[in-house]
């Protein structure tokens, strides 16, 4: 104890003499957050400098081994070092599909080559990668994907053709690197056949387009490959069982989207638009409270159960499941008390529509990364163990 | 962090829970039911828990006690409400030891061990109307000779038909006041009223009930603090006793859909009812994590806890009521028996929801 102690002591310091004044501001939305990447242009001095001052301590994915650009933090130190970034304000250095999705699943899947190519440039931020996964026929489904994997037709045999498409690939257009799930066998069940792929954007016969949502951006695109020549050495772990790697790593991205342990109450947030509740809207209010605290202590009770370094399995679903549907719940009570304000698209005074956007972008929550509905089949095939499920 | 057991409480969980389960089932309460019993709990269990240790868990060492704090608490509550065990645990381990210990004078250090050892059932008499609201007490103690004289009715006095002794509030001209009163006390006027759930409570009469200076719990007017402190460990042991009983009836049913066959299909296969369970099976990991946080925030600092034991008991409230309601419906026809124990633990968590303050009454403290 008295190690973390010290610990805490010291990062504390730290933070408090490397943490620009401007990454202690919170940010208005996803898309003040620094992603990084080939083409990544920082949005201010002091952005960059708080990337390159994390990164040279190995704590952009600071419990990641030191060989592979981390810190090697324990969870418990990892923690602490939230724990203190959290008290200052200070925002995540780097936004990162690399550290949240793959870098795990190359951790515990991929070959020590493939760990110590991408590895460090993720945690340096150097590189942007987007997520293959839902395709226009595919998505609860993600196991009847179609995107066709086969060996090039040319002498060598060093590579792999691929041709289909993607949807729902977040921010695929500002991607340097997809992670991807294709098929490279159709004979067998459709669990079997899958491969998990890493290829460059910009090689030749990728395209992508802009989907536009309900909210008026577009944080997602259809992405599209015709006849794209992938080395075989981009292969993670064995042809044809690439499922077991995209579950584990679907576990990931649903602790990740779930995870609201970091949002600011409700409650908070509609004191500080100076609404004075009345008593229906603070019943729901003091409901969202009390859920807000339940399920952040229940996030930090589940990872602390869970074995340091371990996935939480079918749990991630309850977390993606409850996480998502109580932000939903949280932006209709924001915009139940915004009234006519929380109806703005276009001003100043609204910041551009900034609530009713945010409102409508958690209607996705829910979607993306499997339904609730897909989180509750998975709930009741692997908790509650019913049959048929 | 608490939110995780250590060795030592998991050994109390295992043990109490082979203990309820053994010296206290489900079908005990039935036999109490059926037969009429005149006190409500079977006298041996409380004998047998004073033996176990558990009618001590808040009682300090030098009182006779185990000092083993809410959190230990609560891990027994919560196998009782597993096993719908009935015993005056409640009553007088919980909400009379606290009020005891938050006064810690000479009184309570006569009183406390007698609790420890099980001669002595305390029951606590606060509420008068029909709904929990410690600020509308209206019982009088008006001045008489050397001590007071209590004039007023009590109602859903837990366990107040058997207890030995009797802890009423009452407003004194210089405030709420707190008196031990004997069960025999001369113009106390007990009826005992079977509840819903086959357990205890009493409506109680006072009329000039003569009480001494001595007879006062800690201070004239400081009955406030007391109480407060007295509710909010009720309020946090029912709700580990709500949360026992909610994790029962969601496994029980977990199972039964495991096994019952309709339209030549487990029902378990049916997505409309995978669905349902999976919510209760989420809303019960918020609940059981609301429960722990209670726990561990008053064995850390009683004194700020109170926000998070009115969360916790507003949680279980809803929950504990979603899952007796899911266990009901899910078990169709056969919920519905009175052979199946689903209707008992309804019926227990009715009261335990209603019991120092619902959803609603909760919600409204968070907002104060």
């Amino acid at each position: 104890m008295s190690d973390l102690d010290g610990f805490r002591k010291e990062i504390r310091v730290w933070l408090e003499e490397n943490c620009p004044d401007e990454m202690r501001k919170p940010m208005n939305s996803e898309t003040d957050a620094c992603w990084g990447g080939r083409n990544w242009e920082f949005q201010s001095e002091d952005q960059k400098l708080w990337l390159e001052r994390m990164v040279a301590k190995g704590w952009t994915a600071p419990s990641w081994p030191k060989e592979y650009g981390g810190a090697g933090l324990s969870r418990a130190e990892a923690k602490v070092l939230a724990q203190e970034m959290k008290k200052i304000g200070a925002r995540a250095p780097l936004h990162s599909f690399g550290i949240w999705m793959l870098g795990p699943a190359l951790l515990k899947f991929g070959s020590e080559e493939q760990k110590l190519r991408y590895l460090p440039e993720i945690c340096r931020g150097e590189i942007r990668w987007c997520q293959g996964y839902s395709e226009p026929n595919a998505g609860s489904d993600l196991a009847s994907l179609a995107t066709k994997c086969e060996d090039f037709p040319d002498a060598d045999g060093d590579h792999f053709l691929v041709n289909g498409s993607k949807v729902w690939t977040s921010y695929a257009d500002q991607a340097d690197w997809i992670f991807c799930l294709v098929r490279t066998d159709n004979t067998g069940k459709k669990h079997h056949g899958i491969s998990f792929i890493l290829f460059d954007m910009e090689s030749e016969g990728v395209s992508t387009k802009p989907i536009k949502l309900i909210s008026g951006r577009s944080p997602f695109c259809e992405t599209f490959f015709e006849d794209v020549k992938v080395p075989k050495e981009n292969l993670v772990g064995e042809r044809d069982k690439g499922w077991s790697i995209a579950k584990y790593l679907l576990t990931h991205e649903r602790e990740m989207i779930g995870d609201s342990g970091n949002l600011k109450p409700v409650a908070q947030m509609i004191a500080e638009m100076g609404i004075e509740p009345n008593a229906a809207l603070q019943t729901k209010i003091t409901e969202l409270t009390i859920d807000e605290w339940a399920f952040a202590q229940t996030m930090s009770r589940m990872l602390a159960e869970a074995k340091a370094g371990a996935s939480l399995g079918a749990k991630s679903s309850f977390l993606k499941y409850y996480g998502t549907e109580l932000n939903k719940r949280r932006y209709e009570v924001m915009m139940d008390a915004a009234g006519y304000d929380g109806l703005e698209w276009e001003s100043e005074r609204s910041n551009d529509g900034q609530l009713a956007r945010l409102w409508l972008r958690t209607k996705g929550n829910s979607i993306e990364g499997g339904t609730s509905e897909v989180q509750l089949n998975i709930i009741a095939k692997h908790i509650l163990e019913l049959p048929g499920a | 962090m608490g939110l995780l057991l250590t060795d030592d409480e998991k050994m109390l969980q295992e043990s109490a829970a082979g203990f309820f389960a053994d010296k206290a089932p489900v079908s005990q309460l039935r036999t109490l039911r059926d037969e009429r019993d005149a006190t409500g709990y079977a006298q041996e269990l409380w004998a047998d828990m004073a033996e176990m240790g558990f009618t001590g868990v808040l009682v300090s060492e030098e009182n006779g006690g185990f000092d083993m704090g809410f959190m230990a608490a609560g891990l027994i509550a919560e196998q009782m409400g597993r096993n719908l065990s009935a015993s005056p645990f409640l009553s007088s381990s919980v909400l009379a030891v606290t009020a005891l210990n938050a006064v810690g004078d000479e009184q309570a250090a006569k009183m406390l061990p007698e609790i420890v050892s099980g001669n002595m059932t305390v029951a606590l008499a606060v509420d008068e109307g029909s709904k929990h609201n410690p600020d509308a007490i209206e019982m009088s103690a008006s001045p008489s000779g050397n001590g007071f004289k209590l004039n007023g009715n009590k109602a859903m006095v837990v366990d107040g038909h058997m207890a030995d002794q009797i802890v009423v509030a009452a407003q004194a001209a210089d405030g709420l006041t707190l008196f031990v009163v004997p069960a025999d006390a001369k113009g106390l006027d007990t009826q005992r009223t079977i509840m819903v759930d086959s357990r205890n409570a009493a409506r109680m009469v006072f009329e000039n009930v003569e009480v001494t200076g001595e007879q006062v719990l800690g201070e004239v007017g400081k009955g406030e603090t007391i109480l407060s402190a007295a509710f909010n460990a009720g309020r946090a042991i029912l709700a580990a006793e709500m949360l026992g009983a909610t994790s029962h009836v969601f496994e029980d049913t977990n199972e039964y859909l495991k096994e019952r066959k309709q339209f030549g299909k487990i029902i378990g296969e049916f997505q409309a009812l995978q669905h349902r369970l999976a919510h209760l099976y989420c809303e019960i990991e918020l609940a059981r994590t609301a429960v722990l946080s209670a726990l561990t925030a008053l064995d850390n600092n009683p004194k700020s806890a109170g926000s998070f034991v009115s969360m916790a008991k507003a949680k279980l409230g809803s929950v504990a009521k979603l899952a007796a309601l899911e266990a009901v419906q899910l078990h169709g026809g056969m919920g519905m028996t009175d052979e199946l124990d689903i209707g008992l633990y309804l019926k227990r968590i009715r009261v335990a929801q209603e019991l120092f303050g619902d959803a609603d009454f909760h919600m409204a403290q968070l907002t104060k």
